[in-house]
C-alpha cells in the first residue's frame, strides 16, 4: 500500500505507517441477511484497536472472516500491505492472525504445555514428542504473559483468567502479529481484568496489534488507542485516542445521544411498601438481611460480584431454601418455599443467566412468553389458545420484540430479544414485585435502553422493582434507592430518605469496604 | 430503535443466487416438518417393487396391527424422552402385566378384573420408576435398568416359570376382533396416539413437559413443579406398557415371563427415528408413529421376501442408523441456513 493513499474512516494521524492489517470493502451475506456491507478496518501494529457495535452489528462476522472461520463474499484483506487470501483458520494462523473467542477452546484435561502446542506439537525425530523443547518454549512464552502457573498444570484446574493466558500464550507461540480478543473480560473479576489489561498493554508495547471487542464502555475508554464502530453491518467510523468518549461511541453505535440513554418515566412519589424482607438468611453465605421495596420504586441491589446479590434474590423468590426470616407482600406475611409460591404472591424473578436459567431455547417465542399464565388460561387443563395468543401478541407489541412470528424459536433470536422474551414472560403475571438480576447483561445498547424504558413504565404503574446490576452507571442512572451488599450482608443504603447521594464512588466505597458499614 | 435488522424481505438488492437459496430453504423447512415420512414412503415403494403382495390391503392392515403394540410403547417412551429421560423397563412391564392379566383371567369370578389390574399394575410400576427419578433424584437410565431386570424376574415368578394359557379369554376381542374392518389393536393404538398428541400439544401439562425437557432449571424458576412432571411421564410410560401387555396377551390367549423381551429397544428406536431428541424438549408423537411404522414395515416386508430373521436384524439396525444419519445432516443444514 502506498503512503499517499488516505486511510479510511477519516483517520489522518498515522498515514505514514503501513497498517499491519487492512480490510477493505468486506461484504458478507447469509441467506436472507446482509451481515456486512462494504466494511473497512485498518489496524496498525502496536495499537489496541477496540471494535464496538451492538449485538448483530457484524463484529463477530468480521472477525470470523479475519480468522478464516467464514469467507467473505467480496472485499480484500491486506497484511503488511500485501493482499492475502484467508480461507481457513490455518491460513489465518500462518499469516499471524490469532483469535481468542469468548468461549475458550482449551482441552481442560491436558496440561498447559500440551494445550499451547495442541495440533502443532514439536517432534524430536519423526514421531517422538520433543517434550523438553516444548516445556522450555512454554516457560518462556508464559513468562511473557506474566503467568503465575506452571506449564505442567492441568488446564482444568486453572481459573478462567489463567486459562485465557494459556490462549494468549498459544497465540504468541505462533508469532501472531494480530491478536483478536472477543469480550475477554466477560467472565473475569475486577482484579483479573486489571491484570489482563496490563498484559494486553505489554503486548501492545511489544508491537502486537490487538483487536479488542467489548461491550463495556469503561474498558474501552481505559484501554483502547483507537475505536472503530460498526452498526447494522456497516462501518460507521474510527475515533482516535483523544476523540474517544462514551457519548460519542454510543451515538455512533445507536445513532442517538447518551442523555436519552437512561431516560425512563419517573414516579413522582413512591407508594406503600409492597415487599418487605425481614432477616432472610440461607444459614450460610447470606447473613440475616432486611430491606423493603415500595410500589413504584426502582431499588438497586449493588455490590461486587460474589457479594451475595443473586443469592439473596433467589432466597426471596424461593429458588433456594431459606434457613430463616420472613417475607411480606403488601403487609401480609407470605410463605414462600418454592418459586411457585413466590409467583402466586405476585413476585417475579428474571434470572441472571438467561440461557441456562430462563429460556426454553428450542421452544417458540409464544411458549416462552406464555408459560407462566397457561394455568389461568386453561379449562380442565386444556389451554385456551386464543387467550394465550392475545397475551403473547400484546407482549410482543408492547416490548417491541423483533420476531418473524410468535412461532419463531427462542434459539434464533438475538440476546436482546431473548431477554425481552423473559421480561415479557414476567409481565404476563402482572407482578407486584419484580426481581431483575442483571437484565441488561450481554444485550445490545438498543435493547438496554428499551429494558430501562420498560422498568420505568412498570414502576410508574406501581410495581416495585429490585434491580441487580454490576454496571454502576445503570444503577446510578436508574435507581431511586440503592442497597449495597458486601460479603453476604446489606451494608449500606443510599438515596431515598438517607439523603446520601447515589454515585458510583459512594457505592464502590461501601461495596469494597473502604467505608464502613452503617447497617 | 426503528431500523429493523430483518429487512431482507423488503430490500430489492438481492444477489442472483438468493432465489435459489430461498428455494433451498423452503425445501429444507418442508423436509424438516415431514421428518422421516419420506423415508417411510421410500421403504414402502421398495417393498412394493420387490414383492407385489406387499401392497395388498390385508398386508398393509397387518403391518399396522403388528406395529400397534410398538406404537403404544413408543408413544409412552416419547413422553419420557421429551424430558431427556429414558425408560428401559417398558418390555419388562409389558411382560409382567401380560402375565398379570392372564393370571387374573383364569381366577373364577375375577375375569372382569384382568384388564384393569394389568393397567393398574403397569401404572404402579411406572410410578415407582418416576418416584425414584423425580423425588430421589436417581438417573433414569439406572432406575429403569433396575426395573428392566427386577420386573423381568417378576414376570417369570408370576407365571411360575411357565406359560399361562386361557383359551376362553374374556378380553380376547381386543387382540382378535375388528370394528368396521379395523382391528381393535389398531384403533386402540390410534386413540392412544391422538390422546397423547392432544395432551402434549394442547394442554398445560404438555407444554410443561416440553419445558422441563428443554430446560429443567428454567422450568423450576417459572414455577413448574418439575418432580410432578417427571413422575407423570414415567407413569404414562408404565400405564401404556401395561396396555401393551393387555394387547399382547389378548392376541396370544397366553403370556409367559419372556414376553416383551427387547421391546424397549424397538420403542426407543421408533422414537429416535421419529426425530425426538434424546436431550429432551424436542419431538412429537406423530414422529414416533412414523418411526414405529418404519420398523413394522421392515419386519413385514422382509418376512414376505423370506429374508432370514438374522438378516432382518442386520437390515433393521442398518436402516435405523442410516435414517438417523440423514436426519442428523438435514438438521445441521437447517440450523446453518
Amino acid at each position: 500500500m502506498s503512503d499517499s493513499q488516505s486511510s479510511p474512516g477519516g483517520l489522518s494521524a498515522e498515514v505514514s505507517k503501513t497498517p499491519v492489517l487492512e480490510m477493505r470493502g468486506v461484504t458478507k451475506s447469509f441467506p436472507g441477511v446482509r451481515a456486512l456491507q462494504n466494511v473497512t478496518l485498518t489496524v496498525y501494529d502496536g495499537e489496541i484497536h477496540a471494535l464496538m457495535g451492538e449485538n448483530g452489528a457484524g463484529k463477530s462476522t468480521l472477525m470470523k472472516i479475519l480468522a478464516g472461520a467464514y469467507s467473505a463474499d467480496a472485499g480484500t484483506i491486506l497484511i503488511d500491505g500485501e493482499p492475502v487470501k484467508i480461507s481457513n483458520p490455518l491460513d489465518a494462523r500462518n499469516l499471524g492472525v490469532s483469535i481468542i473467542y469468548q468461549e475458550l477452546t482449551l482441552a481442560t484435561n491436558l496440561t498447559v504445555t500440551e494445550n499451547i502446542f495442541l495440533g502443532n506439537e514439536l517432534r524430536s525425530r519423526s514421531v517422538m514428542l520433543d517434550k523438553d523443547e516444548m516445556h522450555r518454549e512454554s516457560v518462556s512464552v508464559l513468562k511473557r504473559v506474566g503467568a503465575g502457573f506452571s506449564p505442567t498444570d492441568r488446564v482444568g484446574r486453572l481459573s478462567i483468567a489463567e486459562q485465557q493466558l494459556v490462549e494468549i500464550a498459544r497465540a504468541l507461540r505462533h508469532d501472531s502479529k494480530v491478536l483478536i480478543m472477543d469480550e475477554p473480560t466477560a467472565a473475569l473479576s475486577d482484579a483479573e481484568t486489571e491484570r489482563l489489561f496490563k498484559i494486553i498493554r505489554k503486548l501492545r508495547d511489544d508491537g502486537l496489534a490487538i483487536i479488542y471487542i467489548s461491550h463495556r464502555m469503561a474498558e474501552v475508554y481505559e484501554l483502547a488507542d483507537r475505536v472503530s464502530v460498526l452498526r447494522d453491518g456497516e462501518y460507521i467510523g474510527t475515533l482516535g485516542r483523544s476523540e474517544i468518549s462514551a457519548a460519542e461511541i454510543i451515538r455512533m453505535m445507536v445513532g442517538r445521544s447518551l442523555s436519552e440513554f437512561y431516560k425512563h418515566e419517573r414516579t413522582r412519589s413512591a407508594g406503600e411498601t409492597i415487599l418487605e424482607v425481614r432477616n432472610v438468611t440461607d444459614g450460610g453465605k447470606i447473613h440475616a438481611s432486611s430491606f423493603t421495596v415500595r410500589g413504584g420504586e426502582i431499588v438497586g441491589l449493588s455490590g461486587l460480584v460474589g457479594a451475595g446479590r443473586t443469592e439473596l434474590a433467589r432466597l426471596v423468590f424461593g429458588a433456594d431454601r431459606r434457613a430463616g426470616g420472613e417475607i411480606f407482600v403488601e403487609g401480609k406475611v407470605v410463605h414462600i418455599s418454592n418459586p411457585n409460591d413466590a409467583i402466586a404472591a405476585g413476585i417475579g424473578y428474571l434470572p441472571e443467566n438467561r440461557k441456562e436459567q430462563g429460556l426454553f431455547l428450542e421452544m417458540s417465542a409464544h411458549d416462552n412468553i406464555g408459560i407462566n399464565v397457561l394455568a389461568e388460561n386453561a379449562s380442565v387443563g386444556v389451554i385456551r389458545r386464543k387467550n394465550i395468543r392475545r397475551i403473547v401478541a400484546d407482549a410482543i407489541r408492547e416490548l417491541a420484540i423483533r420476531v418473524s412470528s410468535s412461532a419463531a424459536l427462542a434459539i434464533g433470536l438475538s440476546g436482546g430479544n431473548q431477554q425481552k422474551l423473559l421480561v415479557a414472560r414476567w409481565l404476563t403475571i402482572k407482578p407486584k414485585v419484580l426481581l431483575l438480576d442483571e437484565p441488561t447483561r450481554g444485550v445490545d445498547v438498543g435493547a438496554k435502553s428499551e429494558i430501562y424504558r420498560i422498568m420505568g413504565k412498570l414502576a410508574s404503574e406501581g410495581v416495585g422493582v429490585l434491580f441487580i446490576s454490576s454496571e454502576l452507571p445503570e444503577i446510578v442512572g436508574m435507581c431511586d434507592r440503592v442497597l449495597v451488599m458486601r460479603e453476604g450482608r446489606i451494608v449500606h443504603e443510599l438515596g431515598g430518605d438517607t439523603g446520601e447521594n447515589i454515585s458510583q464512588e459512594n457505592i464502590m466505597a461501601f461495596a469494597t469496604g473502604v467505608r464502613e458499614a452503617t447497617l | 430503535m426503528s431500523e429493523s435488522k430483518n429487512t431482507e424481505a423488503v430490500k430489492p438488492s438481492v444477489v442472483p443466487a438468493e432465489g435459489a437459496k430461498r428455494n433451498r430453504r423452503a425445501w429444507q423447512a418442508l423436509s424438516q416438518s415431514l421428518g422421516m415420512f419420506p423415508v417411510f414412503l421410500l421403504i414402502c415403494a421398495l417393498f412394493a417393487i420387490l414383492q407385489p403382495r406387499f401392497l395388498s390391503g390385508p398386508n398393509l392392515m397387518n403391518i399396522v396391527r403388528q406395529g400397534s403394540v410398538n406404537i403404544v410403547l413408543a408413544t409412552g417412551m416419547t413422553f419420557v424422552i421429551l424430558t431427556a429421560g429414558i425408560d428401559l423397563s417398558v418390555g419388562a412391564i409389558l411382560g409382567s402385566t401380560a402375565v398379570i392379566s392372564l393370571a387374573v383371567s383364569v381366577l373364577p369370578g375375577l375375569g372382569w378384573a384382568a384388564v384393569p389390574l394389568a393397567l393398574l399394575g403397569g401404572l404402579a410400576m411406572g410410578l415407582i420408576n418416576g418416584a425414584l427419578v423425580a423425588f430421589v433424584g436417581l438417573t433414569p437410565f439406572i432406575v429403569t435398568l433396575g426395573a428392566f431386570t427386577y420386573l423381568r424376574g417378576t414376570a417369570y415368578l408370576l407365571a411360575h416359570g411357565t406359560t399361562i394359557i386361557n383359551n376362553d379369554l374374556s378380553f380376547a376381542w381386543i387382540g382378535n376382533n375388528d370394528l368396521f374392518g379395523i382391528p381393535w389393536l389398531v384403533i386402540i393404538a390410534l386413540i392412544v396416539l391422538l390422546l397423547s398428541w392432544f395432551i402434549l400439544r394442547r394442554t398445560v401439562l404438555g407444554t410443561h413437559i416440553y419445558a422441563v425437557g428443554g430446560n429443567a432449571q428454567a422450568a423450576r424458576l417459572t414455577g413448574i413443579k418439575v418432580p410432578f412432571i417427571l413422575l407423570f411421564v414415567y407413569a404414562v410410560s408404565g400405564l401404556l406398557s401395561g396396555l401393551g401387555g393387555v394387547m399382547s396377551a389378548s392376541r396370544l390367549y397366553s403370556a409367559n415371563g419372556i414376553l416383551g423381551t427387547g421391546y424397549e429397544l424397538d420403542a426407543i428406536a421408533a422414537v429416535i427415528l421419529g426425530g425426538t431428541s434424546l436431550f429432551g424438549g424436542v419431538g412429537t408423537v406423530v414422529g414416533s408413529l412414523i418411526g414405529a411404522l418404519i420398523i413394522a414395515t421392515l419386519n413385514d416386508g422382509l418376512t414376505l421376501m423370506n429374508v432370514s430373521y438374522f438378516w432382518q436384524l442386520v437390515v433393521r439396525g442398518v436402516v435405523i442408523i442410516v435414517a438417523v444419519t440423514i436426519d442428523h445432516f438435514r438438521n445441521r443444514a437447517t440450523i446453518r441456513a
